[in-house]
């Protein structure tokens, strides 16, 4: 007998599971949703993003720009005059890109926003199924190319952080410059813990012993990627709370208190 | 002691509809859910038909959902369970069911015998024996622990919900191709048989095998993803292939 006709096809939501199975993936939908509807506005207000040395990681790095952390300076002539502008436009594809491509975010939003599967064990809504196959997500073996960009961005963000202690006064510690610090912590974290990065390393040998530089890389990459799921949701949520922080001081609605 | 009741699938043969049959036993401490069912057979249902063999986690034959979980009756535990409610106990999904709680894995063992082979070296010493570093096979020996029961492949979507049996050789398999093709002495390629017939892609990383996993092996990020990544070096990847290229 065909395996296939002596298999049962569940229907949606069908389980025998007693425990709050929904509660995950409903958490994950409420999550990433909440990031992107704030992350898009945020893209599109333009303004706002910078506050003294402090420059929001949405807008990071400024390629052109109305601030002075515009490494080009001003909004470049060729851009179409019936789009709006904003920095993050020209940025914000990279580390949205490296994200969505993540293995990470691939398993909880295959669940959280596509229900297949809804939740381990519990029945599907639909019947077919490619998965990442052929197309459209057979691309997402583009992952490692956006690691490329994000290992720069972590540079960038790296150089904003310690640009975040420096005050038309001189050096000084305030709240914005730990927060901007904790920022680029938790995105190294979570991209220094990147799969690809850790296949890129070392993953691909066979026989660590003859690299034992590799083996080291792999075992560093290894240590962060156990827990990439943690440094997934601490970077993601505090990413959007930087550029929160740096608008609110910006709009003169929060003080950016001095610690030292 | 309690009285607790259960919900047991009963099936005869893999044509049969099959449904719950109710059954009610007496729950001691200590017990785990596979003595319950040995105790229901004895006392309401001596044809029950279950398989077991080691009690001790080890053999992996005892494998059913229990409450929706896929799970080693012998390592469940009633006291983790819920007995205020009906306990349900039903065969694994993914495989067709020979007879109440006893499926028919053989698609496993036939799916096993498509992967390529363990293929070594050359010997690396005249008397035909090679060297190897603990550092090289640390990697590997994650991957031995496991025990066959095909909790993983019950849980995986695609063998469970979609049926891909025939493109699709499940993570118990993809487990095995990684100890083999992360061995230090192998030197086979199997990359593409991962991607054409053995159906990687597939794969979504929900990561339910890992979970599931009762000798803990990170199915996923050290077996699953790693070997998607070789595939995408290989296959997708230009700029890799191209360093390829010119390192050789």
């Amino acid at each position: 007998m065909a395996l296939e006709s002596a298999l049962k096809q569940r229907s949606f939501g069908e389980t025998e599971r007693q425990d709050a199975w929904w509660l995950q993936p409903a958490a994950t939908f409420a999550g990433l949703a909440a990031f992107v509807v704030y992350s898009t506005w945020a893209a599109f207000q333009g303004e706002h993003y910078t506050f003294g040395p402090y420059l929001s990681p949405m807008y990071s790095p400024e390629l052109w720009g109305n601030s002075h952390h515009a490494l080009f300076g001003p909004p470049p002539g060729w851009w179409p005059s019936f789009l709006p502008f904003s920095p993050a436009f020209l940025i914000l594809w990279a580390p949205g890109g490296f994200r969505f491509t993540c293995y990470y975010y691939r398993g909880a939003y295959y669940k959280a926003f596509w229900a297949d599967p809804i939740q381990c064990g519990v029945g599907e809504p639909r019947k077919g199924y490619r998965g990442e196959n052929s197309l459209p997500l057979i691309l997402q073996n583009v992952h490692r190319y956006f690691l490329y960009f994000a290992l720069i961005f972590i540079v960038f963000l790296s150089y904003d952080a310690i640009a975040g202690y420096f005050f038309e006064d001189g050096f000084g510690v305030r709240v914005g410059s730990l927060v901007l610090t904790l920022n680029v912590i938790f995105l190294a974290g979570y991209t220094f813990g990147c799969h690809s990065l850790r296949h890129l390393v070392g993953g691909g040998l066979n026989v660590f012993s003859k690299n034992p530089i590799r083996k080291t890389c792999w075992d560093c990459v290894g240590a962060f990627n156990r827990k990439h799921m943690v440094w997934a949701w601490l970077s993601l949520f505090w990413v959007g709370f930087t550029d929160f922080y740096v608008r609110m001081c910006s709009m003169g609605v929060w003080t950016d208190l001095r610690i030292i | 002691m309690s009285q607790v009741e259960f919900k047991v699938w009963r099936q005869d043969g893999a044509t049969d509809e099959g449904g719950y049959q109710r059954y009610s036993t007496e729950i001691t401490e200590g017990m785990v859910v596979l003595d319950a069912v040995h105790q229901i057979q004895a006392e309401s249902a001596n044809d029950l038909a279950v398989r077991w063999n080691c009690k001790a986690g080890k053999c992996g034959s005892c494998s059913a959902e229990v409450n929706g979980k896929p799970r080693l009756m012998c390592m469940t535990r009633m006291s983790d369970i819920d007995t205020s409610r009906p306990i349900t106990i039903e065969p694994v999904r993914a495989f067709p069911v020979m007879r109440d709680l006893v499926p028919d894995v053989s698609f496993n063992f036939e799916a096993k015998k498509k992967i390529k082979k363990f293929k070594p070296r050359k010997p690396d010493s005249e008397d035909g024996t090679w060297r190897m570093q603990q550092v090289d096979v640390e990697r590997v020996q994650e991957f031995r622990k496991c025990i066959e029961c095909f909790l993983c492949q019950d849980v995986c979507h695609v063998l469970r919900d979609h049926h891909k049996h025939d493109e699709f050789i499940g993570p118990r398999l993809l487990v095995y191709t990684a100890a083999l093709d992360m061995h230090p002495l192998d030197e086979e390629n199997r990359l593409e048989d991962l991607k054409e017939d053995q159906g990687i892609g597939y794969c979504n990383i929900t990561k339910c095998c890992t979970k599931v996993c009762p000798e803990h092996i990170t199915i996923t990020d050290n077996a699953i993803i790693p070997l998607k990544e070789r595939v995408a070096s290989e296959f997708y990847d230009p700029l890799t292939r191209l360093f390829k290229v010119f390192s050789s």
